[in-house]
């Protein structure tokens, strides 16, 4: 029943703050910014500790480990780049920091909240996306 | 010692345009009709209104959308107050508090919030009115270029994960976030301003498309044109006006933020907690001496969480809570009794709004509650990250 999908997702490209972030991702490293004041993790989009607002910070490697947090099943299409049904997540890294994504390599249905899952990338020419498998 | 603001302020007059698939109509337009009909419904003449609130919807970001330019649209010449607002939906409640202080303060005498939107278009799908994929770029920026790239599109993505975590963590079932559509479906057959009139069954509801699971097409609000206009003015003066005054005897507020933030449960616990604290302490009252409920409902999901974010039952609780209809009409806690967002009309805040009007002047008709002493009033926006809550009364005390 799906049509040969000819429209691509809408691939991100990193901007100023989150160069390093897509530049470990194309090396298949999960990097996160570190607070060097109060030592909260967060996801590299903001220049600032939205902990503490320190402006100092230093890149760490993430474990690529986390958890389902929660998720959804899309059937309304909204973007013709989606094959639908498919899955929406926000899973939390072992680190702290949540993100969202989609877990790969699983039926939409037999997703879990809570289920163990760890990072895959999915690779373009010019952007890999952090996805997840069940661990 | 009571707080000296509890009771100050009445809200006396109220203006609502037709709302559903309404064309033809500008915000402004859609703005001005609502304001015309308050002011005529509080019996003030227009040159009595000395403030002007303004929450433009949807299409204050899409383009269209109410601007400060409704004051000389509306020729407002002696304005002491005036400002346009946007805390998503919790701008209308938060509109009545802001012109409630400033009354107080002796700013202002009579307030007039107004929302108005029309974000659907003729020809075109509700879904598209507040689908952001559309206007998505197709090389999105940084990280938030995460949330296109994953599919994460539109108000219903948020709204269905936070209901998901809800129903892993407390058991909570489709069948009774399903018993909330029902129950205000059965309100919306008694109100003739509402756009879904037609009964509904647990089985209608199971039957509906998925939109994103687990919300069906009937857990989700409707999108709607119009606009209302609520007045507000000093008690001292309400009670000589019009209509029967509504009291305002509690206001409250909170804001948790991002979902995306590390920690914390977003997704099941709301800033409803934070403004249920402020709102009950201000007006004196609990979740036991609440007699009608104009709960924000953009999802069944939302009305269930609001519920145990007031303390109408604990946390995780809400689904058992509203499973036997206790909602709905004949129920012993009425709650959105014009079919609310679900099934009466989207007006943002103002659609809780003007319903706990309706109940608190006793104008209800056939869905008149049968206690209306104490009105909840909630709004609720953003990924459940705003917040504001009022209490009204018929009583001046």
């Amino acid at each position: 029943m799906t049509q040969p999908n000819t429209v691509s997702k809408p691939l991100p490209e990193a901007d100023e703050t989150s160069q390093p972030f897509y530049d470990g991702a194309m090396q298949g490293r999960l990097m996160l910014m570190k607070c060097d004041a109060c030592a909260t993790v967060r996801l590299p989009s903001r220049q600032h500790c939205d902990n503490c607002l320190s402006t100092d910070y230093t890149y760490e490697q993430a474990s690529g480990r986390g958890t389902v947090r929660t998720f959804g099943v899309m059937h309304q299409r909204y973007h013709p780049g989606f094959e639908l049904p498919y899955n929406v997540a926000i899973v939390e890294l072992e680190e702290g920091p949540r993100i969202t994504t989609n877990i790969v390599g699983i039926e939409p249905d037999k997703v879990a909240v809570d289920m163990p899952v760890v990072v895959e990338w999915e690779r373009h020419e010019d952007v890999a996306l952090p996805k997840f498998r069940p661990a | 010692m009571p707080n000296p603001l509890r009771g100050a302020a009445a809200i006396t007059g109220l203006g609502m345009t037709p709302m559903g698939r309404i064309y033809g109509k500008s915000t402004m337009e859609l703005a001005a009709d609502a304001v015309r009909t308050a002011i005529a419904d509080a019996g003030l003449q227009k040159d009595q209104v000395d403030g002007l609130l303004i929450n433009a919807g949807i299409t204050g970001s899409t383009g269209g959308g109410l601007t400060l330019g409704l004051q000389n649209y509306l020729g407002m010449r002696n304005l002491k107050l005036l400002n346009h607002m946007n805390a998503a939906g919790s701008t209308a409640a938060q509109m009545v508090q802001y012109a409630t202080m400033a009354i107080a303060a002796g700013m202002a005498t009579h307030v007039v919030c107004v929302f108005a939107d029309n974000p659907l278009k003729e020809g075109s799908s509700s879904g598209a009115a507040y689908g952001s994929a559309a206007r998505s770029p197709s090389r999105p920026k940084g990280m938030a270029g995460l949330y296109a790239a994953a599919g994460y599109f539109g108000a219903n993505t948020p709204y269905a994960l936070a209901a998901r975590r809800h129903m892993a963590v407390y058991g909570t079932t489709q069948d009774q976030l399903g018993a909330i559509a029902v129950a205000q479906r059965a309100w919306a057959t008694k109100n003739p301003l509402a756009q879904m009139r037609d009964p509904m069954t647990l089985d209608d509801y199971h039957s509906s498309r998925w939109i994103i699971e687990p919300l069906h097409l009937l857990d989700c609000c409707l999108v709607s044109n119009g606009a209302v206009a609520v007045i507000v003015s000093p008690a001292s003066v309400a009670k000589d006006m019009a209509q029967p005054p509504v009291y305002i005897h509690g206001m409250g507020q909170g804001h948790p933020g991002d979902p995306a933030r590390a920690g914390g449960d977003w997704e099941t616990e709301t800033g409803g907690q934070i403004a249920a604290k402020t709102v009950y302490a201000m007006a004196g009252v609990g979740p036991s001496d609440v007699t009608v409920a104009e709960l924000y409902d953009c999802y069944t999901y939302t009305v269930l969480v609001t519920l145990e974010d007031y303390g109408f039952c604990k946390k995780g609780e809400g689904g058992p809570f509203v499973e036997d209809g206790k909602l709905g009409p004949g129920g012993s806690l009425p709650t959105n009794t014009g079919g609310g967002e679900l099934s009466g009309y989207y007006m943002w805040g103002m659609t809780p709004l003007s319903e706990a009007i309706i109940q608190g002047r006793g104008q209800g008709g056939d869905r008149q509650a049968p206690d209306n002493d104490v009105i909840l009033c909630t709004g609720n926006g953003g990924s459940l990250s705003y917040h504001a809550a009022l209490i009204l009364s018929p009583h001046a005390n």
